[in-house]
């Protein structure tokens, strides 16, 4: 007869605690593997959240530790909705957002949909699309400033031999009109193959029977995209928008190295400028009320959004 | 005479051993922290000999300049010890004193006979005391540096060049001595073909990120009559800052980036514009003296090809933007006596001339007010000159805050183009208002 070891366990354990176990529901005794992972995530996560409400309302500064901290009440909160500066910072992020996602859906969607039949090839140019997305967003930001360099830079360079412009006359991160699209391009540029890669996975769960059941009905091409691809590929676009769009809400690495926020306060996203009333300006109680409007606003509008998600999911 | 030799060789071994000991137990690792440029490598190379008088060991710690601020400051704000000795940053003192990150060093300059008046007098007010004009002293003046101007002396002296600027301004072409000659120059330059190559007018401080922008606009509107605050009353800025001169300098600095700045120069600050200028793509450059030993030896614009100016007079006067550093012991150091140690060795008068020599420069005036000195190197006098006009950036505690609107405001004008200089600096006084307000100044 061989000892399991539930036995071995059950043997090893001194009597006393034996004892003590012995009386516990198997509710407590899940509880007591799950308290140290809900402690941690307490400690890490849920403290300095409720941490930075409780600043918000406060006039604390880290860097004067000396200084009485005193209740101001909403007067952050109010600041904060009544600065037109942060509109700004609104509506760039606004701005970022929308179009990189509509750009990153459609383009990223059109490659999934090409690279989705076989081909010569396929897994090489799966490869260097992908590839922009495996480098760093601050080695991107940098590379990008050359490509926009007005005498020197490649795209400058495209974008005059293709229009007939001279290179020099237009610079990309230079110019307010021409700024907010040049982070939009290079986010683009960079995370496409994210959106791609989510799409092409949608489409090859698409079993093929529903096609060839398609087929027999005789419907077309056009017809099978419409009513068989788009609705049973759209929790997945769906999926990879709430992915894009949260990660993008937050962007500051690429931004900060590409236009540095500017010019002027053109390409200063929300996430940059909360950077700086924090760790530059250290006006702590204001950039914690900044951060706590940020973060209803993405809970609030990610919420609403994934429970969109699951009605499409449930359909 | 055995006995004797034996006692007088354990007397030695014990005395060696002894020095040994001491030297041992008294030997620490210091850590000096500055921005990562020329000027802090030719400071490695001088720590050398401290490290081999004092038997102290040496590291550095250099961060790029357009992250030092953010770096430094966050090691300070979170009291780490990283650094011992800090090079900082003139407008950082306000804060570094009041909160105590600095150590105050008073007692310490009256022990060794260190004195304040052995050093430039600006270079005092600018890098060591807090409050301003008053003595009380946190750092040594380390790094003299001011903002002044580079140009090409061999374009500007060609006959068909100075003929051509002739006949259209009716003078000569030569250092800029005002403001307007400057834009003038610029202009003249602008598109040209020097070479074979198209030319342009001046590369100027435009960068948004860090302190750029305020660093170069500063050395017009001082000249066109900003003042900081009311010197009758302090923190009393409306009509100061957005002064009718004000507003005209700042629409100057505009139209100097319109009409005579490289393509895609809307990011621009030291780094850039020293590309700008060797890269033989600008006459002129805007840029902080530091950058001057490193012109001269440049194989492009070096050896003679580059000459120097003092920023030009405006309509109220000609003055500079202040850079440069002071260096403090930070006062969290478990290393306080080392770095004091340092500190000593650095104010001696040879030391500040090697530092000179080096490549570095000194506030000495043992040193800079040496008769030798204005021939000592071509853009001596002119770092002179520079350094008898300077006007430096707030170095309050919220300096910070100060400096991030003043940014924004102006980069949104100059380089964005949204609103009129007015608005522009209208709304900095506003924003500083807040600032005095928040600080309980006002």
């Amino acid at each position: 007869m061989s000892d399991s070891v539930i036995d071995r366990a059950a043997r090893a354990t001194p009597e006393a605690m034996a004892q003590k176990v012995k009386g516990l529901s198997d509710r407590a005794i899940a509880w007591i593997f799950v308290a140290p992972t809900i402690l941690i995530l307490l400690a890490i996560n849920i403290f300095p959240l409720i941490w930075t409400v409780y600043l918000s309302f406060t006039n604390f500064r880290v860097n004067r530790p000396n200084n009485a901290v005193e209740w101001v009440g909403l007067r952050n909160y109010e600041r904060i909705l009544g600065d037109p500066d942060i509109w700004m910072t609104m509506q760039a992020t606004a701005h970022f957002l929308i179009w990189t996602i509509v750009c990153q859906v459609v383009i990223g969607f059109t490659l999934a949909y090409l690279i989705n039949k076989k081909f010569k090839g396929n897994d090489l140019w799966t490869t260097i699309i992908v590839f922009p997305m495996m480098l760093s967003p601050a080695v991107v930001g940098n590379f990008w400033t050359f490509l926009y360099e007005p005498q020197i830079g490649l795209f400058n360079y495209v974008v005059g031999f293709v229009t007939g412009a001279d290179p020099s006359s237009f610079s990309m991160i230079g110019e307010v009109s021409l700024a907010p699209w040049s982070i939009v391009i290079v986010d683009t540029w960079m995370w496409t193959p994210f959106v791609m890669l989510i799409c092409l996975a949608g489409l090859r769960s698409i079993p093929d029977s529903i096609y060839e059941a398609a087929e027999c009905d005789r419907a077309s091409k056009w017809r099978q995209f419409w009513t068989i691809t788009i609705p049973m590929i759209l929790p997945f676009l769906m999926l990879a928008v709430l992915f894009r769009g949260i990660e993008n809400f937050k962007m500051f690495d690429l931004v900060v190295q590409l236009t540095g926020g500017g010019p002027g306060n053109t390409t200063t996203l929300t996430s940059i400028d909360l950077k700086r009333e924090a760790f530059e300006k250290w006006r702590t109680g204001f950039s914690s009320a900044y951060a706590v409007i940020l973060f209803v606003t993405v809970f609030g509008l990610a919420s609403i959004y994934v429970k969109a998600l699951n009605k499409v999911k449930q359909r | 005479m055995k006995f004797n030799l034996m006692n007088s060789a354990a007397a030695i071994g014990l005395m060696l051993g002894a020095t040994a000991g001491a030297g041992s137990a008294q030997a620490a690792d210091l850590t000096l922290c500055w921005a990562a440029w020329d000027p802090a490598n030719a400071l490695v190379e001088m720590s050398k000999d401290f490290e081999a008088e004092s038997g102290h060991n040496m590291s550095f710690e250099f961060v790029p300049w357009p992250n030092f601020a953010d770096r430094m400051l966050n090691e300070l704000n979170s009291g780490g010890k990283l650094c011992d000795l800090l090079i900082g940053d003139s407008q950082w003192i306000g804060g570094a004193a009041e909160n105590g990150q600095y150590v105050k060093l008073n007692d310490f300059f009256d022990a060794e006979g260190i004195k304040m008046d052995d050093f430039l007098p600006a270079t005092v007010t600018g890098y060591a005391e807090w409050p301003k004009n008053s003595p009380n002293y946190y750092a040594l003046p380390a790094y003299a540096d001011v903002v002044g101007w580079t140009y090409r002396k061999d374009w500007f002296s060609r006959p068909e060049i100075q003929a051509e600027f002739k006949e259209k301004h009716g003078r000569d072409l030569d250092a800029p001595k005002s403001l307007e000659e400057l834009k003038q120059v610029g202009e003249f330059f602008q598109g040209r073909e020097i070479d074979g190559k198209k030319v342009y007018g001046a590369a100027i401080y435009t960068e948004r990120g860090s302190e750029g922008i305020t660093m170069g606009v500063t050395n017009v509107l001082y000249n066109y009559g900003f003042q900081y605050e009311n010197p009758d009353k302090p923190y009393d800025i409306e009509g100061f800052v957005n002064s009718d001169g004000a507003i005209e300098g700042l629409e100057f600095y505009k139209a100097l980036y319109e009409c005579c700045t490289p393509p895609g120069a809307s990011d621009a600050y030291m780094s850039q514009n020293i590309d700008a200028y060797k890269s033989g793509q600008v006459a002129m450059q805007m840029n902080f003296a530091f950058i001057w030993p490193g012109v001269e030896v440049d194989p492009n614009v070096g050896g003679g090809k580059s000459g120097y100016f003092a920023n030009p007079a405006g309509p109220a006067g000609q003055f500079a933007q202040l850079g440069g550093q002071g260096i403090s012991v930070v006062a969290n150091s478990d290393n306080k006596d080392a770095a004091l140690e340092y500190i000593k060795w650095f104010a001696q008068p040879e030391v500040q001339q090697k530092w000179w020599d080096v490549g570095g420069a000194s506030a000495m005036r043992a040193v800079v007010e040496a008769p030798d000195f204005a021939a000592s190197q071509p853009f001596a006098q002119t770092f002179l000159d520079s350094m008898a006009i300077v006007k430096d950036f707030w170095a309050e505690p919220a300096y910070a805050s100060l400096l991030l609107p003043m940014q924004e405001r102006v980069h949104n004008y100059v380089v964005a183009g949204n609103g009129t200089a007015k608005e522009a600096l209208d709304g900095l006084v506003k924003d500083w208002d807040e600032v005095f307000e928040d600080e309980g100044k006002k």
